[in-house]
């Protein structure tokens, strides 16, 4: 019995003996949320490449959605005395004392694509996206593409009240102000989903004479578009000719759209937050540069003239 | 040895093996900061472990613990944000309700002989349902006797750190061990556990112990749920959801028999020193999946109920053989 307890004790230090890594000049330990999206896993499989193109021994804990799990995490790695900590907090509250160990055991925290409320001097940066600027950039591309002629557009928002469906529809509303050709008709939520996505499209087109009213589509998030998409072919229009459409996150599969004629523009939400983190933090390691509190993600747009095919190949692998 | 002291010898020695392996894999695991780590990380899961350790013994189960531990963070942290209650005010508050709320589950299952499973379910839901009525939101807890707390501990050498909610969960376990082998309601629990014919014939008044150990659990529920506040300054609806199965499977591993009437509150110590252990290797790793630890608990669990049935087996046939021994 007492053999067998052993036994199970053991499985788990196994895999790891093999495993082990090869000492570098950096350890970096990353606390991640979980894997609830696309985006999410995607950002892990980033993060574990840019570190190894680095050289950075990165410790990857997985906290399962759970705060506490988080802070477990954060602590070990303290102990275990890593060069530095990447976080991507889960809650905004709750972070202080931990983070302040952190700081007194003098190792840098960067919080990843989400920030805290905790004071900004216990951690190093936050990388972070403008979730405002994305809807920006959307509004941009659709004023320089319709031009003079008059444009009603219809607008697939977030679920309700989440900080990004707020902030999409502020940024697009911002970059759409001023030109009186553009306006917003209808706009309700998706829920970030493609089947909502599909169903409130299908119920726009229905309201807007089959259609034949709506010039342009703003979705808060690939996946509606998809659907929207999907809405529009079946009302007999073409998507990307007959009604124009543009969305935030370039999924892999928007990809595919654009290169068929079917969507017209995407905006990223990189899942690249650990490049600039990792650059800011060698700088900081390295040549003592401290970097600005706020370090923003490019909200790169994405057409049809873009090799869409060769995106989403570089893309689909990454876990989305 | 006593073959009840077996299951808690399996895990000293599993846990002592384990820590070596660690220890020669990453030699920082043998730091003041790991062990300080243990201590304050597992906290909340010690406190709540220990009245599932009673609960446990006397042949029952409480599976609303997770849920009374979200209930109070959430309810001392909307109570600072939205009155000006001193947090001790609050805390009584706090440990008055969960300890009513843990009675009154008791009274139930006593009562209206109802097993504990079905009436600690619903106590589960009732608790994350109030806590969800509370606030959907994190609420963030600001108040300079928070800040006292948590600036309260205990440097040791080496940069670990016993913080108070440590501390507290060592000395819930001191208490607990004394209430286990030195009271007249810890000889009552151990009764109950054994079979509650035996013990009404022993003379146990079993309302008023099934109400108290259900009203323990709710309390040091509660107790847990004031440390989880303290351990990350805030009140979330969402939190410590699941909980209540890793008290379980502390006490399982603890050596506790899950049938009752077997086991040891200094076990449940060790269980859940061995879960947090198993935790800090992976994170120390930094390659394995997270969810490994859910596979090694699974296991060693298995483990333990192998262990607990080759027990009762082995004691059975020892009667068995001692009575004919006897006819002959």
């Amino acid at each position: 019995m007492f053999f067998k307890s052993v036994l199970a004790g053991a499985t788990m230090l196994a895999s790891a003996v093999f495993g082990a890594t090869a000492a570098s000049a950096l350890t970096v330990g990353f606390s991640q949320i979980g894997s609830e999206s696309g985006w999410r896993a995607a950002e892990t499989t980033v993060t574990k490449q840019e570190a190894e193109r680095r050289g950075i021994d990165l410790k990857f804990a997985d906290a399962q959605q759970k705060q506490e799990n988080q802070i477990k995490a954060l602590r070990s790695f303290i102990a275990q005395g890593v060069d530095a900590i990447l976080l991507a907090p889960v809650v905004e509250t709750g972070w202080e004392s931990v983070l302040e160990e952190a700081k007194d055991a003098e190792i840098p925290v960067i919080l990843l694509d989400r920030t805290v409320s905790a004071s900004d001097d216990l951690y190093l940066t936050a990388v972070t996206s403008d979730l405002v600027h994305e809807g920006r950039v959307a509004g941009q591309w659709l004023v320089e593409n319709v031009g003079d002629r008059a444009c009603n557009i219809v607008e697939l928002q977030g679920t309700t009240g989440s900080s990004p469906a707020i902030a999409r529809k502020k940024g697009f509303e911002e970059a759409i102000a001023g030109h009186d050709n553009l306006k917003i008709i209808r706009s309700q939520t998706g829920d970030f989903t493609r089947t909502k996505g599909k169903e409130v499209m299908e119920s726009f087109l229905k309201a807007e004479n089959g259609g034949a009213n709506i010039c342009a589509l703003y979705a808060h998030n690939d996946d509606m578009a998809l659907g929207a998409i999907q809405a529009i072919k079946e009302a007999g229009l073409k998507p990307g000719e007959d009604i124009l459409v543009v969305s935030i996150d370039a999924v892999p599969d928007i990809f595919k759209a654009l290169d068929a004629g079917e969507a017209n523009a995407t905006v990223e939400l990189t899942p690249n937050m650990a490049g600039p983190a990792f650059d800011a933090l060698e700088a900081y390691l390295n040549d003592g540069v401290v970097p600005p509190k706020w370090i923003q993600t490019e909200s790169k747009l994405y057409t049809q003239a873009d090799d869409p095919m060769k995106v989403y190949e570089e893309k689909k692998n990454l876990g989305y | 040895m006593k073959s009840r002291h077996l299951p808690l010898m399996a895990t000293i020695l599993i846990f002592i093996l384990a820590y070596v392996l660690c220890y020669m894999q990453f030699p920082a695991m043998l730091s003041t900061r790991v062990i300080g780590n243990l201590l304050t990380d597992n906290a909340f899961l010690g406190i709540t472990a220990v009245g599932m350790t009673f609960v446990i013994l006397s042949g029952g189960i409480d599976l609303s613990v997770g849920s009374v531990i979200a209930f109070t963070s959430i309810f001392v942290a909307v109570l600072l944000a939205g009155t000006g209650l001193h947090p001790l005010a609050v805390f009584a508050l706090a440990l008055a309700i969960t300890t009513l709320f843990g009675a009154a589950m008791g009274a139930v299952i006593h009562y209206l002989e109802m097993p504990p499973f079905i009436v600690t379910l619903a106590g589960m839901f009732l608790a994350r349902g109030m806590a969800f009525v509370l606030s959907i939101d994190s609420i963030p807890v600001v108040h300079p006797f928070y800040d006292t707390l948590q600036s309260l501990y205990w440097r040791m050498p080496g940069g670990g750190r016993l913080t108070l909610i440590g501390g507290l969960m060592l000395l819930v376990f001191i208490l607990g061990v004394l209430a286990a082998h030195r009271t007249r309601f810890g000889a009552n629990v151990y009764a109950l556990g054994g079979g509650a014919a035996t013990a009404r014939l022993m003379g146990v008044a079993l309302g008023r112990t099934t109400i108290g150990i259900y009203a323990l659990s709710g309390f040091l529920a509660g107790l847990s749920g004031i440390v989880f506040s303290l351990y990350t300054t805030a009140g979330y609806s969402l939190s410590a959801v699941g909980v209540e199965l890793d008290a379980i499977a502390a006490v399982v591993i603890g050596g506790t028999l899950l049938t009752g009437g077997s086991g040891f509150v200094a076990g449940t110590f060790i269980g859940v020193l061995i879960m947090g252990l198993i935790q800090t290797y992976i994170i120390f790793d930094g390659t394995l999946s997270s969810w490994w630890t859910k596979i090694v608990i699974g296991v060693l669990l298995f483990v333990f109920i192998l262990l607990q049935k080759g027990i009762l087996w082995l004691s059975h046939k020892r009667a068995t053989t001692l009575e004919h021994a006897h006819g002959s």
